[in-house]
């Protein structure tokens, strides 16, 4: 297929379906419109479904049904909206059913703004819903990368039987680039029949149950193991991470995820025009973080700088990567507020200097 | 003479014996919905939807595929379900709190946009897994653990009709109250389960039955006192009928000066 210009919302859409998606079930909120209109015009041509639900709460449970009769299915939102499905997120988790959650986020908190911002990287990363459970949480920095992870969303949701969450912002939505859907994808990971769908039962399986209630607390203790041992599975061989100049020589070492990261891109390339070192690592998946990538990194560095779009949550992540080998310090814009290359660049060099010890 | 069975458990029923207290009516409401998946010859291709509740276990009673839905989301994942497979009967069960308190939104939405799916609604008065609080169909003066003088309508409003509500929205295909306190009501009960199914079975858009039943253990009163207590309390409130058929018409106001 050959290249084709494309709002970052839209290509999401389109991954979904190449993906073999053809439910979606969500509720409209700023700045992620783009996503449900577009699946509503497209899913009716692929014989596909678009259902306008009542209230996000609705929609997470929308996508709970349809997952667990079997179908690949996604909702998108942003972050007032994502709050709302964390309760049919955590019972998704907590029935083991695979589903796709882009989330568009805003700045917040409360009804916060409709501009870009990172502020729930605590939320997506951590749990998000009630229990103890982790989401599968992928935050991409392009256009091209958005709907590639989208089209492994499916595919790793499918595989771990757990949600998928696309962490992205306004920027990613709403800016459009070259997108390429390749005709011979194949799925990033063994995919399974869905034996344990809900389908109607005929008495040649055991009966579907999809439920995440377990009375017995011998028995849910046995459930929560079993989920935690699928966390770490993915620790061990979901991590994804891209870096810039890590195999040179460098005095800081910037860590930064999504659109945040082009930024820090650009301004690298300032610095490195004016002589100053400096490195990216960026993760790709969130959950499971890339600690050692950044440890690795970090040891080359005299100065690690963390940027973000809010006031300082990855920078929790990336202390327990270095684990005080090296200063950790952090810029970061709030409320729909971006930060610049020219921002960036100037820490940089402040770090490379030797100023600003304090994080 | 070889003995030949004539009345058995249907087969939508699995072997598990229910958790109900004695006199709670969910067993015979169970019953009939079973029976009429059976006659209906839906069961194999049945997937239920069970609430939080006293009923939050009915996965285990139905010998069908099921849901166990968020407290009050059941006609969401109803919907999800059949979106996502036309092709199944999907039902949920739901009691008073689940449906007309925290759900009502889900189902008046699930309802209004014509889901293809089925909802049995039992509305006991109460909220009887957590212990006996006010529900908001909780009858005038009726005592719960959390309105221990009675219900005070100037506090806490009149009961909430769902029926009737439902009713007025233009979509639904079926809508039916009925009981089971005594036995002629639950044959008139599963008569009504049985035209809400093979609506959904022809492919018709939404329909639900509500079905009063008891719950002597939270209303502190015995089960056989519990049946009589619902048919003089709960009666006249909540009447018995057929609110909305496939053919019936939308509700009109009634003129404002004088009639035609």
């Amino acid at each position: 297929m050959a290249k084709k210009l494309m709002k970052g919302a839209e290509a999401m859409g389109e991954a979904a379906i190449q993906a073999g998606c053809r439910l979606f079930f969500g509720y409209p909120i700023t700045p992620q419109n783009e996503i449900p209109e577009y699946m509503s015009a497209r899913l009716p041509q692929v014989g596909g479904t678009f259902v306008q639900a009542e209230s996000e709460v609705a929609a997470s449970n929308m996508i709970y049904g349809a997952a667990g009769a079997g179908e690949r299915v996604l909702t998108s939102s942003s972050s007032p909206g994502i709050s709302l499905m964390m309760e049919g997120l955590s019972y998704i988790a907590g029935s083991e059913l695979p589903v796709v959650v882009i989330n568009i986020m805003r700045a917040g908190p409360g009804l916060g703004g409709i501009l870009p911002a990172q502020g729930d990287y605590f939320q997506a990363t951590k749990g998000g819903g009630h229990g103890d459970y982790r989401c599968l949480v992928l935050a991409p920095w392009s256009v091209q990368e958005a709907a590639d992870l989208v089209q492994d969303a499916f595919d790793l949701a499918d595989y771990y039987r757990n949600p998928v969450l696309i962490l992205g912002d306004g920027l990613i939505g709403q800016m459009m680039e070259p997108v390429e859907f390749k005709a011979d994808r194949r799925p990033c990971k063994p995919l399974a029949p869905k034996t344990w769908a809900s389908t109607g039962w005929k008495g040649d399986r055991p009966r579907a149950i999809i439920n995440s209630l377990f009375l017995d607390p011998e028995a849910l203790e046995r459930h929560n193991q079993k989920l935690a041992a699928k966390y770490a599975a993915m620790e061990r061989d979901e991590k994804r991470v891209a870096e810039v100049g890590t195999d040179g020589q460098y005095e800081v070492l910037v860590v930064a995820y999504g659109t945040v990261a082009r930024v820090v891109y650009t301004a690298l390339d300032d610095l490195r025009q004016a002589g100053v070192r400096a490195a990216m690592v960026r993760p790709v998946s969130l959950f499971p973080f890339p600690y050692e990538a950044v440890r690795r990194a970090a040891e080359k560095a005299k100065a690690v700088l963390v940027a973000e779009l809010s006031t300082g949550q990855m920078i929790e992540d990336v202390r327990l990567a270095v684990e005080g080998r090296v200063p950790v310090h952090f810029i970061g814009r709030q409320g729909g507020m971006l930060l610049t290359p020219e921002d960036i660049a100037a820490r940089v060099r402040e770090l490379a200097a030797g100023e600003g010890s304090h994080a | 003479m070889p003995e030949t069975l004539v009345f058995g458990k249907p087969t939508a029923l699995t072997e598990v014996p229910t958790h109900y207290c004695p006199g709670c009516t969910h067993g015979v409401i169970h019953r009939l919905v079973a029976e009429v998946l059976d006659e209906l010859d839906l069961t194999r291709r049945t997937v239920g939807i069970a609430p939080v509740g006293c009923s939050v276990l009915a996965y285990n009673y139905f010998a069908t595929d099921f849901h166990e839905a968020s407290h009050g989301r059941a006609p969401a994942v109803a919907t999800g379900i059949k979106r996502a497979r036309p092709d199944l009967i999907v039902f949920s069960y739901q009691g008073d709190g689940d449906l007309a308190s925290i759900g009502l939104s889900e189902v008046l939405h699930c309802a209004n946009r014509g889901e293809k799916v089925t909802v049995i609604f039992v509305n006991n008065a109460i909220y009887g897994m957590t212990g006996g609080q006010m529900a908001p169909t909780t009858m005038p003066g009726q005592v719960a653990t959390t309105c221990p003088l009675g219900r005070d309508v100037e506090q806490a409003g009149y009961p909430i009709r769902i029926a009737e509500l439902i009713s007025t929205l233009r979509t639904p295909a079926f809508v039916a109250r009925a009981s089971v306190h005594s036995p002629l009501h639950a044959v008139h009960a599963k008569e009504m389960i049985r035209r809400a199914f093979r609506c959904q079975k022809e492919g018709r858009c939404f329909s639900l039955v509500e079905v009063l039943s008891t719950c002597p253990t939270n209303w502190g009163i015995p089960p056989a006192e519990s049946l009589t207590w619902l048919e003089q309390h709960m009666l006249p409130y909540y009447p018995l009928g057929v609110f909305k058929t496939p053919e019936g018409p939308d509700r009109a106001p009634l003129p404002l000066f004088g009639g035609a």
